[in-house]
């Protein structure tokens, strides 16, 4: 397989790869190597790839696992991720909607929900994938994943709720 | 009616029963600029979804296609080397200086033999002096008259 070969069927979902690993790990640095990690761990293997039958959802499966993985070994250094990134570059298109501060609110309240809940979100309410697809790529049943997704949705729209009723901005 | 609908769509939302196709309605109507006062917390929510989707991987990837060494290469380069050097190292090796006539190659011979026997001579001249010490050694002799004398002074 060409270099050209592999991108063309890494490209559409190496994005996706980035934001799961970036709603896990937080910071954009260690998504970034994390998302490289997990594309040069599907370049090695490339001889293998056409025997997968859906690359994404295994590369979406990867991703969640280096990150565990990470995190883990994260968590045994006693160390914590900083993420000093909570403003996203897409400001422009934060101002557009005219809702800069209540975006981060929200970025905050997605951050301290369960990792499992957070990926969840990520994988229905951003990158819209079946509940079946995510089932498969978290290794769960598909139950467990309605579950954890309607109390993720809870907790955000609870906490949401708060604040905008306290006025907090 | 649309607000109705909406708000059914919520509530079926939280509960994680919506389709996409659904969700997607959902989105569109919180995206827009006509939601309910009362539904305005969810504006953010959705906001920050669709703002989400949007953020790319911009880091470039090293693809290296890895140059597997091929050990075959090694033969074949030594059997070039190989057989260059058989083929360049030949005539070097055939030629010593071979002399054809017979003549020639006695004349040659003797007088290479000639200064051979010359050099030879001259190395042994100079180990003449050796000589000398066997002269001294030989009047020395009288140490055997001393010897002589003695034998017969124990002997009484």
């Amino acid at each position: 397989m060409t270099q050209s070969e592999f991108l063309n069927i890494v490209m559409p979902f190496k994005d996706k790869v980035f934001r799961l690993s970036k709603r896990l790990l937080i910071s954009r640095e260690e998504a970034e190597d994390a998302t490289q990690e997990v594309l040069l761990k599907l370049w090695k293997n490339k001889k293998k790839i056409q025997e997968y039958k859906n690359i994404e959802a295994f590369s979406m499966t990867m991703a969640k696992n280096f990150c565990f993985d990470k995190l883990k070994s994260k968590q045994a250094q006693n160390l914590k991720i900083v993420h000093s990134n909570y403003e996203d570059n897409n400001t422009s298109l934060q101002k557009q909607v005219e809702l800069n501060d209540s975006v981060d609110w929200v970025a905050k309240i997605i951050e301290e929900l369960p990792e499992q809940q957070r990926l969840i979100i990520q994988l229905r309410d951003i990158e819209e994938y079946d509940l079946d697809e995510i089932a498969k790529m978290l290794d769960m049943n598909n139950t467990a994943v309605r579950v954890n997704l309607s109390r993720a949705r809870k907790a955000i729209r609870e906490k949401l709720t708060n604040t905008h009723n306290y006025g907090i901005k | 009616m649309v607000l109705n609908n909406i708000e059914n769509l919520l509530k079926k939302y939280e509960k994680g029963e919506t389709t996409l196709k659904e969700e997607q309605q959902l989105k569109s109507y919180f995206l827009s600029n006509n939601v309910a006062p009362h539904l305005e917390m969810y504006k953010p929510m959705f906001a920050y979804f669709l703002v989400n989707q949007q953020e790319t991987f911009t880091k470039d990837v090293p693809l290296k296609t890895k140059n597997i060494f091929n050990y075959k290469w090694i033969s074949v380069a030594a059997v070039a080397i190989i057989t260059l050097g058989i083929y360049f190292g030949q005539p070097v090796n055939d030629d010593v200086g071979t002399i054809k006539d017979p003549q020639l190659a006695f004349n040659e011979v003797s007088k290479s033999l000639e200064m051979i026997s010359k050099r030879f001579n001259k190395g042994v001249s100079t180990v003449k002096y050796l000589d000398e010490v066997n002269k001294g050694t030989s009047t020395l002799g009288y140490l055997n008259e001393i010897e002589n004398a003695t034998s017969i002074i124990f002997k009484n």
